[in-house]
């Protein structure tokens, strides 16, 4: 991660070395965004944390294991984990300076995101019809909390990335479009990175209990 | 420049005339530092020994300050030494990071001890058998079941001295804590939980006893007396309640669980499996499945001690 | 028009005399500040000054202001608890005002009062004593601000409409939840504190990677003064602790508005997931607010024995590891919880453990203030009524860390006093030593001595004639949060003298606005920059400071660099280099911040009536602020050499 962090203020552009105490600006950026991901994640660990304590508490109601269908997940997980590597796409296509490229393989992450969406709304609406709502059991409100807290954050990254590619198509590759690039990439691998854990302790683990 | 002269004097004699208040107290008014059982004495002593050692700290501290404020003082004439830019001593350093870890270590020792051994009955022995009284904390009263007298009381409760007393405790209303100071320290009553307290008293008295985690508005109404009595009057008051009380009924005790305060009462029986039943409901199973996933738990009866 | 009736009688806290007075106060206070700024035509100052404003400097103003009004508020709710337990069978409180004000004060006190008295110092300070312009983020920091301040208004709100929330500042569930807590004052305390916590967040983010990307020239890691790496252990403290908190509230209000099951009854919940996830942020919140004032006191101390910080290395030491062992503590709020002898003896003595840094920490003061020259200005005095009584704290801390002993202190006014003791000895002293210390340089004059040293010794003798008969009020079995005792437990007389220790105390803090009001006018003017003979760079600039701080960024060679550098300048021969003006880079002020905040207060105030027409507008108009945000590339502006050294020659330093 300093390595990243480095890249990017060292990132080869203007110079700054003008004026003495004016930091850089997106370096700082950069390195407050990892703090943020730290904090984030933390937030992650305590909903997992929360829904391993709860995930036996269904008092009577629909477990896992007759509400997951593997499908579902697993498309879920193969839109999302494509998206993940669209993303990184589109950062090498930056390195190039090709805005085209650039904004072109952000469309189809923003799409893939977007398929992702629709199957897990799918999901839970499949769910609630079933009545397992939130409110059956203890299990299934730490089940759409962690996994809806995962597609809540998947929402604001789509609306995110979308606010950056109409400022790439406006501004080009800047020093601060880039760096924006960068972060929202950075965020949205993390959520990849987050739904790895979702697929494996709540959907995997849920089958097999 | 007066503040320097009094202040840290005043802190001391603060210290002081608080410790005289507490130690001269008569006996009834500080349940906790004269307590009249086993449980409650290993409590004392582990008081009175942390008293001890961060005393052998702070007092150190509180004289020390006051002769550094005092001799260093910035007035004209001070002869004492200045050395503005001395800022290390590797050999203070090791003095002052070791003294308190070696405190700390016999202090954590201690207590480690005293943690496990206050887990079991407070005095083992074959021939005693222990009561057990099963306690519910309701929206806003202390409800006592005694599962082998197959009697109820309400606010009050009546135990043996010289015998052990293991107090089961759960809540049918929100987390309470069960708390007799005489006797010993609290643990919480929680709903869906199945917690578990030894005390013992060892002299006949009555002795007060109240909730400890805040429940909402009748709180503070939930005090209550415990009474320990001989042997032979325990098991006449037992046959007295059996004899001349009413018995609580499943209505009964749906009425209690209604949000208000109560007066001391007493019944002769109470619907079979009412505690237990009252632990299953608020999700009791669920500790149960948890602790058994728990390793080295198995012996326990539930997580509780 | 009966249902308008209807609604108003349920909107509004109705049938109190004292809140009806509260209104009427509040609808008087409103208007003349209203009248104020009309008449004097202060709106457009207002808005270009302070609510829009970025500067670091100004943000920790307006913090400190906000933090003093908290203090009064939270000192308010701790008279009137004091009133109604001066003696037995008190009927000046209902069981239910009791109640709600207890949980308003804590809940105050810690979050709404210590959070914010702490930002202030970490803004007014850290950028200049690290030799910056300004913090890494000023937008976020004017965000981060707003979000408190609007956290602190929601909640301060549920006082006239709706109802206060009455369930203790922990809120253990299941009291909290629906059932046993109806009302929306459970809701207000959930989003004022979720609003609020946001903001912390931020901050600590904020200060975090200013204090790491930052410094001057030459301010290794190990030079760096050690208020700022006091903060810098606190940030990352914030960082791991605040999460925590935020998941137990979410959950909590999923759990009331959506009929979630997490920490209920029934359905399977579980409220010990709730205490859990509270004190893994609680404990650590507790040395979150005092790691800075420990800081404070190593500057104060060093700078009023005229003489360096004893045992730097070993200081830092402590400050991490008391930020590191904090995390593995939190289960002594609940050793009663029976989570069985093991996990009790290992967490009872993680808990002592915290004592070893900080003993060490105590020992360093001792020792710069020995063979120094002590000064007993209003700061080092503050310092030297924590010592004995951060001790005398410290010490009833280790003996409540030991689990069995705990089962009979737990929740008893043993704990009252103890804590009590700590932050207010510890935060509270310690905030008030790093006011009198700092307010020549935010301000420009000093602070009145003779009203000083009688608020000093209001307050330290008040604390003490309230909180040292508390410990034996818990080995009485006295419980906290009870609204009313009787007279048979011989509680009565110790009580009596704990209230009259309070109003001492309330007492001190009109003393101290009295000082504040009358220095203004009357205090002894700061025209060197340097009016402590201090040790930092923050002294080695005018007072109050100008816009950009620096002129020039200083380049630091040692860890007193201030003092360092007067020592060169007094030494025979000594060049004044010249000065070397560049443009100065600064952030623009922005209106957005503010917005932003008042869109989470709408949408908070939705959210506390589960008003959904009320609550969605407002988080669409978060995320519209966030965006327009993003598509802002005007941020910043260079102030001219011109402009800089014009302002440099009027402050005299040209």
């Amino acid at each position: 991660m300093a390595q990243l962090a480095h890249d990017m203020k060292h990132g080869g552009h203007d110079a700054h070395a003008h004026d003495h105490g004016h930091h850089d600006q997106e370096g700082l950026k950069m390195l407050g965004f990892w703090f943020f991901l730290a904090t984030d994640l933390l937030i992650f660990a305590c909903l997992f944390a929360t829904y391993i304590v709860l995930r036996t508490h269904v008092d009577g109601g629909p477990t896992g294991k007759e509400l997951f269908e593997v499908k579902g997940f697993m498309t879920e997980t193969f839109l999302l984990l494509t998206s993940s590597f669209t993303s990184g796409l589109a950062t090498l296509e930056m390195r190039k300076g090709n805005v085209k490229g650039l904004i072109g393989w952000l469309i189809v992450t923003v799409l893939l995101g977007m398929g992702f969406l629709g199957f897990e709304i799918t999901e839970f609406v499949q769910y609630a019809m079933d009545g397992a709502t939130m409110s059956r059991s203890a299990f299934l409100s730490a089940f759409f909390t962690l996994v809806g807290t995962h597609g809540a954050h998947v929402t604001v990254g789509m609306f995110w990335i979308i606010g950056i590619m109409i400022q790439l198509s406006r501004r080009g590759i800047t020093d601060v479009t880039q760096r924006k690039v960068m972060t929202s990439g950075l965020y949205w691998h993390f959520l990849d990175v987050v739904w790895v854990f979702l697929f494996t302790v709540v959907y995997l683990s849920g089958m097999v209990m | 420049m007066k503040p320097s002269r009094f202040k840290k004097p005043f802190s001391i004699a603060a210290l002081l005339a608080g410790l005289t208040v507490l130690l001269s107290g008569c006996s009834d008014q500080y349940p906790v530092l004269n307590p009249v059982g086993p449980v409650g004495q290993e409590e004392l002593h582990l008081i009175k020994l942390s008293t001890v050692l961060v005393a052998i700290v702070i007092i150190p501290v509180l004289i020390l300050l006051a002769i550094i404020v005092y001799r260093y003082r910035d007035k004209k004439g001070n002869t004492a030494p200045y050395q503005p830019n001395w800022d290390h001593s590797t050999k203070l350093e090791y003095l002052w990071w070791g003294i308190p870890i070696v405190i700390i270590a016999i202090l954590g020792t201690f207590t480690a001890k005293s943690t496990f051994s206050l887990t079991k009955p407070p005095v083992e022995s074959a021939d005693i058998k222990p009561l057990v009284i099963q306690v519910t904390s309701l929206d806003w009263k202390w409800v006592f079941t005694y599962p082998d007298q197959k009697i109820a009381t309400v606010n009050y409760a009546e135990i043996p001295a010289g015998v052990p007393v293991q107090f089961q405790l759960t809540a049918d209303s929100p987390m309470n804590s069960f708390w007799i100071p005489a006797l010993g320290g609290q643990e919480y009553a929680m709903p869906g939980m199945d917690m578990r307290l030894w005390l013992q008293a060892d002299k006949i008295g009555t002795f007060d006893g109240n909730g400890a985690n805040f429940t909402g508005e009748g709180f503070a109404h939930m005090d209550f007396k415990v009474v320990s009595k001989s042997e032979a009057d325990f098991n006449a008051w037992v046959s007295d309640v059996k004899k001349n009380s009413p018995a609580l009924t499943v209505d009964g005790y749906n009425k209690l669980t209604e949000k208000g305060t109560a007066e001391p009462q007493t019944f002769s029986s109470y619907p079979e499996g009412l505690y237990e039943n009252t632990v299953d409901k608020n999700g009791g199973m669920y500790m149960k499945h948890d602790m058994s996933n728990m390793s080295g738990m198995e012996n326990m009866p539930s997580m509780a001690k | 028009m009966d249902s308008i009736k209807q609604f108003a009688s349920t909107f509004f806290v109705t049938g109190d005399p004292m809140i009806y007075g509260a209104d009427v106060s509040i609808v008087l206070v409103s208007v003349a500040i209203l009248f104020y700024l009309t008449k004097f035509k202060k709106w457009g100052w207002l808005w270009r000054e302070w609510l829009t404003t970025v500067d670091h400097k100004k943000i920790g103003i307006m913090y400190l202001i906000a933090a003093l009004l908290m203090l009064f508020r939270g000192g308010v709710d701790a008279i009137l608890m004091r009133i109604q337990l001066a003696a037995p069978n008190m009927k000046f409180l209902e069981s239910q005002h009791y109640n709600e004000i207890f949980t308003t004060h804590g809940t105050i006190m810690i979050l709404f009062m210590a959070m914010p008295l702490i930002f202030a110092m970490f803004n007014i300070v850290v950028p200049l004593q690290i030799g910056a312009r300004d913090v890494a983020f000023p937008f976020l920091n004017a965000v981060s601000f707003w979000l408190f301040f609007m956290g602190a208004m929601l909640l301060n709100l549920s006082f006239v409409i709706g109802g206060s929330p009455d369930s203790g500042w922990t809120s253990y569930p299941p009291l909290s939840e629906l059932g046993f807590s109806n009302g929306p004052g459970e809701n207000y305390y959930l989003l004022s504190i979720l609003i609020s916590g946001i903001g912390s967040t931020a901050t600590g983010i904020n200060f975090l990677v200013t204090i790491l990307k930052m410094r001057a020239p030459g301010m290794k890691l190990m030079k760096t003064p050690m208020f700022s790496w006091s903060v810098l252990a606190t940030c990352i403290m914030i960082l791991y602790a605040f999460p925590a908190l935020t998941v137990a509230l979410i959950l909590l209000f999923i759990d009331r508005i959506g009929g979630a099951h997490f920490f209920t009854l029934t359905g399977g919940g579980n409220p010990m997931m709730f205490i859990n996830l509270f004190w893994i942020w609680g404990h650590p919140e507790v040395y979150i607010v005092i790691l800075p004032a420990f800081g404070i006191f190593s500057e104060v101390v060093s700078t009023f024995s005229k003489k360096r910080l004893f045992g730097y290395t070993s200081m830092v030491l402590a400050l991490v590891s008391i930020s590191i062992i904090g995390f593995f503590t939190w289960v002594h709020h609940f050793f009663t919880m029976g989570a069985g002898a093991d996990v009790n003896a290992f967490f009872a003595i993680a808990t002592m453990a915290v004592a070893i840094p900080t003993g060490v920490k105590v020992f360093n003061w001792l020792f710069t203030m020995f063979r120094g020259r002590i000064s007993l200005t209003q700061p080092m005095l503050w310092t030297l009524a924590f010592i004995p009584c951060f001790a005398i704290g410290g010490a009833t801390g280790v003996m409540l860390s030991v689990a069995p002993a705990d089962y009979q202190y737990h929740n008893s006014y043993f704990l009252i006093a103890h804590f009590h003791q700590v932050l207010i000895g510890g935060v509270v002293f310690g905030m008030f030593a790093g006011l009198y210390y700092w307010w020549p340089k935010m301000f420009g004059f000093k602070l009145n001595d003779r009203l000083g040293k009688w608020s000093f010794w209001l307050w330290n003798i008040g604390f003490y004639v309230c909180f040292m008969p508390q410990y034996a009020l818990g080995f009485m079995g006295m419980t906290r949060r009870i609204y009313v005792y009787g007279w048979d437990r011989g509680w009565a007389p110790l009580n009596m003298v704990s209230t009259i220790g309070a109003f001492l105390m309330g007492i001190g803090f009109i003393v101290m606005v009295w000082q504040i009001i009358y220095s203004i006018k009357h205090g002894e003017r700061d025209t060197t920059g340097d009016p402590w003979g201090g040790r930092t760079l923050e002294w080695s600039i005018p007072s109050p400071a100008p816009l950009y701080n620096f002129a020039e960024i200083p380049v630091v060679k040692s860890r007193d660099a201030w003092f360092e550098m007067k020592e060169e300048m007094a030494q025979p021969g000594y060049q004044k280099k010249p000065v070397h003006i560049e443009p100065i880079h600064m952030p623009k002020n922005s209106g957005i911040p503010f917005f932003m905040a008042v869109f989470f207060f709408i949408g908070g105030f939705g959210a506390v009536f589960e008003w959904y027409w009320m609550a969605i507008p407002g988080l669409i108009g978060i995320f519209a602020c966030l965006f327009a945000r993003s598509f802002q590339y005007d941020t910043d502006y260079y102030i001219p050499v011109e402009e800089v050294e014009a302002t440099e020659s009027a402050l005299g330093r040209l």
